[in-house]
Formats: structure tokens, sequence, C-alpha cells
């Protein structure tokens, strides 16, 4: 690969400078709260954290120099918590961002609603005002555990020094443990001056109200060989915790075994080599026709480790009709939430898988393919590589092309709107944790931040950026830190003017009146440059690939702005609350203007 | 009291539910469960909380409107908090369910025995007697509660206080706490 490493002197794994770092304290040493907040996390593991000083939070800061952790001072706290969530999201580790009482912690908030909405092992941690002031409106005083009470899985006010490494334990316990999901630890000022001796052993956490390890029941597993060995147009729709539950593998025998063809959630990208032969591609609003097709014609759906989201499923009431349908799930909760399963099996997918697999008998179903490269046949997106090139700019054609040049093996963190869409369609992910993406909550300006974080946890990995002008200038600011902390980030602006994805539905569904959609923007070549970063643009076709190899030949961060088609559209598309089966076909025009992206089979004859 | 005033087993189509969790005495449960009935647009009709034999442990009866699939769902969301220990949906069950009203009542000395005799009609006592007032405790369902402080309005209530509801199912096992989360 051609870019660099992080530089020592900016890595992971150098500690801030000043004083040198100590070994850890014994067990039974008496520290400051703020000191015992750094044991504890050296011993979680943790080496980085992204954060953003303030008054009540100081003590900890101080303490912390003297810990081999690398903290990177973000722009604005959203970005700390975006980073945190991307940094556990491609490396299954869990993330921590550290921020102030007050504003820096209500900062936090979106990014920990990112993080809760798509299952995200994360702690965050919150300087609070002294305990003594708790409840007096006292200066940067927010009660940030009430706030966050309904985005977080778990959260705790620390009002004392001796609580504060038992409850960071439990933290990360909670945070990883189960379904994954973030943990907010606010801790008082007075907590972090006060003195306690440090307190650690190895033994397992046990909290009698929390059980996040369910036990299949064998009958239930056994009915779903049943109905498995039964069906006759079946089909896998593997989600988010295939990746989270490490059953990729588990996921690839299935289907060696089964022929039984993959469709994936948008979090569930990666999980399944997008290029392997038995992959469908994306369901949903904008998952290619077939795969919702057949998701209607299947007569049993073998849900793994997703949640039959609405951009999942549009309209409940005709969804698969003709399907049995198997839900393999950890979260007890997601049963019968959506969609009423025929057979729930509560557990982690790869147990589960792992249970299956020697009861199941090898099949080839080939009717089932037959009819599924039929319903593929007009519909299938063709290379539009090969397509002639009018000049034009369309961002599938960036990503796509993309996809390309760097031979399908970046980590590519997308922002949110139209060109997540086109991400998610024209680059392929064949391993986990290629993709880190907002699915459930949708945060516009998730993707600098969170591939930021990407990058401490993968700092071997050619890290890209895909965003829209719109979600870029949420978080622009993290530029500076990307600068500061000499990162190696690739960042492709998929720039087209608009608010893409609202200004799409306005003209479909709201008269094409561009209420509050178009959009200026800084030039974002000389943005770059202002912050010592390279900037590049394109505007052409041919312009796409000088300007790719260009970036990845410079080091560090480099900023691309894509100048795409203006008014240019995701398709196929599944109306909000629509059945799945009342696409909205790419639009085909006959004797018109060509258009790539409207291309259907008759563009190659 | 005897059996006959107990609840009986909710009947279809009635979307009235009635919840015991048992939680952990710690801060902010209280304040995670009404939460969770907030965020989904319940309304609680009643809520008790209180101590029980076990150290460290309370319990909850929880009076709310939801369906039967909402009521899965709540069951399920309840346990998915990390301080509830055991959530049981008591609605279709048998059981002994209680409200316990507080009535202060302007009754002077010279009406206070006919009132003292109605009181025993309806298993009630008087547990506080001043010269101008009497203080009425009642146990009971919330429609006798009702009942009772229909008769005593013409004497003249001056505050009526009453608890939420506390249920405790007829002849079943003994929860065991933390086993109910099992899959």
């Amino acid at each position: 690969m051609l870019h660099a490493d992080v530089s020592p002197a900016t890595g992971p794994a150098a500690a801030s400078p000043g004083r040198a770092p100590r070994p850890l304290s014994d067990v039974g040493t008496v520290l400051s709260g703020a000191a015992l907040i750094w044991e504890a996390l050296v011993r979680e593991g943790v080496d980085v954290v992204f954060g953003y000083p303030g008054g009540a939070i100081m003590p900890a800061y101080d303490a912390m120099a003297r810990y081999p952790v690398h903290h990177v001072l973000t722009r604005h706290e959203q970005g700390a918590s975006h980073m945190a969530d991307g940094y556990a999201r491609a490396s299954g580790r869990v993330g921590v961002c550290i921020a102030t009482s007050g504003p820096g912690a209500t900062n936090l908030v979106t990014g920990i609603a990112t993080a809760m909405l798509d299952s995200v092992p994360m702690v965050c941690i919150t300087g609070q005002v002294p305990s003594a002031l708790l409840g007096t409106d006292a200066f940067q005083e927010t009660d940030i555990t009430g706030v966050t009470l309904p985005i977080t899985k778990q959260n705790y006010l620390v009002t004392r020094a001796e609580d504060v490494v038992p409850t960071l334990r439990e933290a990360f316990y909670v945070a990883r443990s189960g379904r994954p999901g973030p943990v907010v630890v606010d801790i008082c000022k007075d907590a972090q001056q006060g003195k306690a001796p440090l307190a650690w052993d190895d033994e397992p956490i046990c909290l009698p109200g929390y059980r996040p390890e369910h036990e299949p029941l064998p009958a239930d597993l056994e009915e779903a060989v049943r109905m498995i060995e039964a069906a006759e147009k079946p089909l896998i729709l593997a989600g988010h915790g295939i990746i989270e539950g490490d059953a990729t593998a588990q996921l690839l025998k299935l289907v060696e075994v089964t022929d039984i063809p993959v469709s994936q959630t948008l979090l569930g990208l990666g999980g399944f080599p997008g290029t392997h032969p038995k992959s469908l591609g994306m369901m949903g609003m904008h998952g290619e026709a077939w795969v919702n097709q057949a998701i209607q014609e299947a007569d049993l759906l073998l849900a793994l480790g997703m949640r039959f989201d609405d951009r999942v499923t549009g309209r409940l009431a005709t969804y698969a009709p003709k399907a049995k349908k198997i839900h393999v799930e950890l979260d007890p909760a997601e049963i019968d939430k959506n969609v009423k399963v025929d057979l729930p099996i509560v557990g982690d997918v790869r147990d589960v898988l792992n249970r299956l697999l020697p009861a199941l008998t090898p099949h080839t179903r080939r009717a089932w393919w037959d009819a599924l490269d039929a319903m593929r046949g007009d519909s299938a997106v063709r290379d539009i590589v090969s397509l002639p090139d009018e000049g034009h700019l369309y961002a599938a054609h960036v990503i796509h092309d993309l996809y390309r040049f760097t031979g399908g093996d970046a980590l590519v963190v997308s922002d949110v709107g139209q060109h997540q869409m086109w991400e998610a369609q024209y680059y392929k992910h064949d391993t986990p944790r290629s993709l880190l993406t907002s699915g459930g909550l949708g945060t516009m300006g998730f993707a600098l931040p969170a591939a930021m974080g990407a990058r401490f946890a993968c700092p071997d990995a050619e890290v890209w950026v895909v965003v829209g002008d719109g979600g870029f200038q949420m978080t622009a600011c993290e530029l500076s830190t990307c600068a500061q902390e000499g990162l190696e980030l690739k960042v492709a602006i998929i720039n087209n003017g608009y608010l893409g994805m609202v200004r799409q539905w306005q003209e479909m569904f709201y008269g094409g009146r561009y209420v509050a959609t178009p959009m200026a923007s800084p030039d974002f070549v000389k943005l770059a440059e202002a912050h010592g970063l390279t900037g590049l643009r394109a505007t052409t076709r041919d312009e796409v690939k000088d300007v790719v190899a260009k970036a990845r030949a410079t080091r560090g961060t480099v900023v691309i702005d894509f100048r795409v088609e203006q008014e240019d559209n995701v398709y196929p598309m599944v109306p909000s609350g629509a059945d799945l089966a009342d696409m909205i076909q790419r639009p085909h025009q006959k004797g018109g203007a060509h258009n790539p992206i409207f291309e259907t089979g008759a563009d190659e004859e | 009291m005897t059996g006959i005033d107990d609840v009986a087993a909710s009947t279809e189509g009635d979307d009235r539910r009635t919840f015991v969790v048992h939680v952990e005495d710690r801060p902010g449960v209280l304040d995670r469960v009404a939460s969770l009935f907030r965020r989904r647009a319940h309304n609680i009709d009643s809520l008790h909380v209180g101590p029980t034999h076990e150290d460290g442990v309370s319990r909850m009866t929880i009076e709310c409107r939801a369906d039967a699939s909402q009521a899965k769902r709540l069951e399920a969301n309840l346990y998915k908090l990390v301080p509830v220990l055991r959530v049981d949906d008591v609605t279709t069950l048998e059981r002994v369910q209680r409200v316990l009203a507080l009535i202060k009542v302007a009754v002077g000395q010279a009406r206070r025995p006919e009132v003292l005799q109605l009181l025993e009609v309806f298993g009630a006592r008087a547990v506080d007697v001043g010269p101008e007032m009497l203080v009425i405790e009642m146990t009971g369902r919330p429609s006798q509660v009702k009942q009772l402080a229909g008769v005593l309005e013409p004497y003249g209530i001056v505050e009526l206080a009453q608890t939420g509801a506390v249920a405790m199912t007829r002849s079943v096992e003994k929860p065991e706490l933390g086993r109910g989360k099992a899959a």
C-alpha cells in the first residue's frame, strides 16, 4: 500500500509528552480518583481516547499524562464520540471518549445515540460538577445521566473515588457483552480529586439482573433444521450481528452446505463477501430489485443478527407474505418487534450456526437460483465502467472507480445520504468491518471522525471517507485534528451542491420543490490546504483515476472534491412505507440522452 | 380479607395490564423503568415501589394499558434494563391486588359513631381521631375505595390519598430472583 503508517511521534502507542509514563500501580495503592480512571482504562486495554478537556474533567486530564494512553484532541466533542464509535466498529473493541461536564457532555449525545442504534460498544467518560453541587445549576452542570438515559445501554453517576474503578469495570463489561452498546460514566470532580485504594481483580463481573448470553433451545434448533430442509426458496438475511458476533466463517459454511442465497442489510455488508457468487447484495429501500423480489418470493427467510428495520421491510403488512421466518437474534426484545416470526431463536448467531451446521444436509437449489438469475436479468447493475464516457461525472462512477482502484481492499467509512447508498451498491465489501456507516440513526457528519477513529484501530488499513458536501461540512472542523495527528486518510467528497437525498425526495414526493436543499460550499481544495493538507479536485470521469492515484501516493490526509452531477437519484427505491414489490426502478430512457445511472439490461445491446 | 374480592384474571380484549417487576435497589432504576414506558407512549395508570424481604431488592407493581403484543415488548424491554431482575406480567393470572387509601373526613363527635359503623361494612378503620376530623384507613380494590369515598362524601372529605396497586399472584411459585432472564 502506498500510505505510510502513523508516525511514532503521534501514533496511538506514544504517550503524551511531558512526564514519562509510569507502570500501573499495584492493587491496594492509594491513588486519586483521576489516576484510578486511567489505571482502570489501561487494564481494560485502552491505548487511545478521543476527547476535549474542560473544568470538571481537568483532574482526569492531569493524571492521564502519566499513563500510556494517547489522547486525540478533537475539535468538537461530537467528533470525539464518533471517533470512539469508528474505533470500536473497526476493531471490535470498546471505543473510549472523554469530555467535560455540561456542554462537553451534551455535545457527545449525537455520537452516543448513533452508537446505541447500531449496537456499538463505547464507554463515554464525562466530568461532572463536585457532588455537593449536584442539582444546584452549578456552572457547566448538566444532568447527563438523565439526558442519555434512553440512548445508552447503561449509565452511571460516580460521586466517590472508591467507586471509580468498579464502575468503569462494569461499564466496559456492559458495553461489550451481549448486544453491545454505549455506556456513559459521569464522574464528579470531587470523586476525581478524592483518594481511594486501587481495587482490581480479574474475577468475572456478576450483575444479577444482566444476562447478556442466551442459550438456544435444542428443540428450536431441530425445528430450524426441519424448516431449512423443507424449504424450496429459502433466503438468508444477514445483518450486523454476523459482524458483531464474528460469524462470517459460519455463514460461509452454511451457504456452502445449503446453497441458500444471502442478502444483507446495510450494516451487514462485509459480513459475507460481497463478491461471493451466492451474495445477492443489499436488501431494502435502496437494495437491488431482485433482492427485494427474492424476499417477496421466498418460502423461508433465515434472518441472522438483523432486526427487520423499517428501511429493510417496507410495508409490514405485505412483507415476505409467502415466507416462514426464522429469526436468530441475541436480543430477545427484537423478537416479533416488527415482523412476526414463526421460529425465534434467541442466542449468539455464531453459536447458533455452529450448532445448526452439523445437522444440515448438503443441498443444491438449481430451480431457485434459476429463478433468481431470471429476476436479476434485465435489472442487473451492469459494470458502469464499461459504459461510454460522455464527460459527465456521476457519483456512482466515482464510487465504482474507487472500488476498482483500491482493489476493493479499503476500509470505507461512508456518511449519510445518496452517496451512502451508492457506496453500498457499488463498493463491494468482502471482509467484516471494511464498511463503517451510521445505519440506524443516519447521522450526517459521522464519516470523517469515525474514519479517524478507525484509522487508530487499524493503522495499516487504507481508510477512505466517502461523504457528501453536506455531511462533510457538519464535522469538517476535524480536518484540523487530522493535521495535528498526522493521520493517513483519504476523503472523497461527493459534491453535488445539494442535500442530495432530501432533494431526491423533494423531486419524487414533494412536487420538485427544492426547499432548503441547494447548498453552497467553500472551496474544499483550499479548505484542505488551509489545514496544511492536500486538496484535489475531479470534475470529469477521466480525471478520477489520476486523482485517486495521486491521493493514494500522497502522505497525510487528502481531500478530494468530486464535482458530480447535481440532480442525480439513487435507484432502485422503495418509497418509505411502500411494499417491497413496488420498487421504483432505474428509469430507462429510450431514445433519450444516455445516462449510465439509468442503465438497464438494454444498455448492453 | 377473603378471596371473594381478589382480582380474577383479566379477560380478552381488556388492555389493562399489571406488571410485577423486581429490581435492584440502585439510584435511577425508577427513572429507567418509567422512561421505558414514556418512550413508547404508554401511560402508567399506577405505580408502586417498595422494599422486599431481600436486601437490595425492590418490587414494583405497574398498572398500564397495552395489548398483548405491546405487553410482550414491554416485558422484553424491561428485561433489557441492567438493574431489572425479574418481570412478571400477572395480567392473566389469579392474583390479589390492593390499594391503600387514607381519607380525612370532617366528622365531629356527634356523627362519629355512625361513621365508625359504616367503616365496619367496608372493612375500613379509623386510625386517627380528633375533635373535628377523622382519618380513615382502607385497604382494598380501587373500586371499593371509590365506594367508600362515595359514602363518606356527604360528611365532607377533606383529603384523600391513595397508593398505586400492589399485586401478588395466588398460589404460584415464589419468584426466584434473577432466574427470569433465561431465553
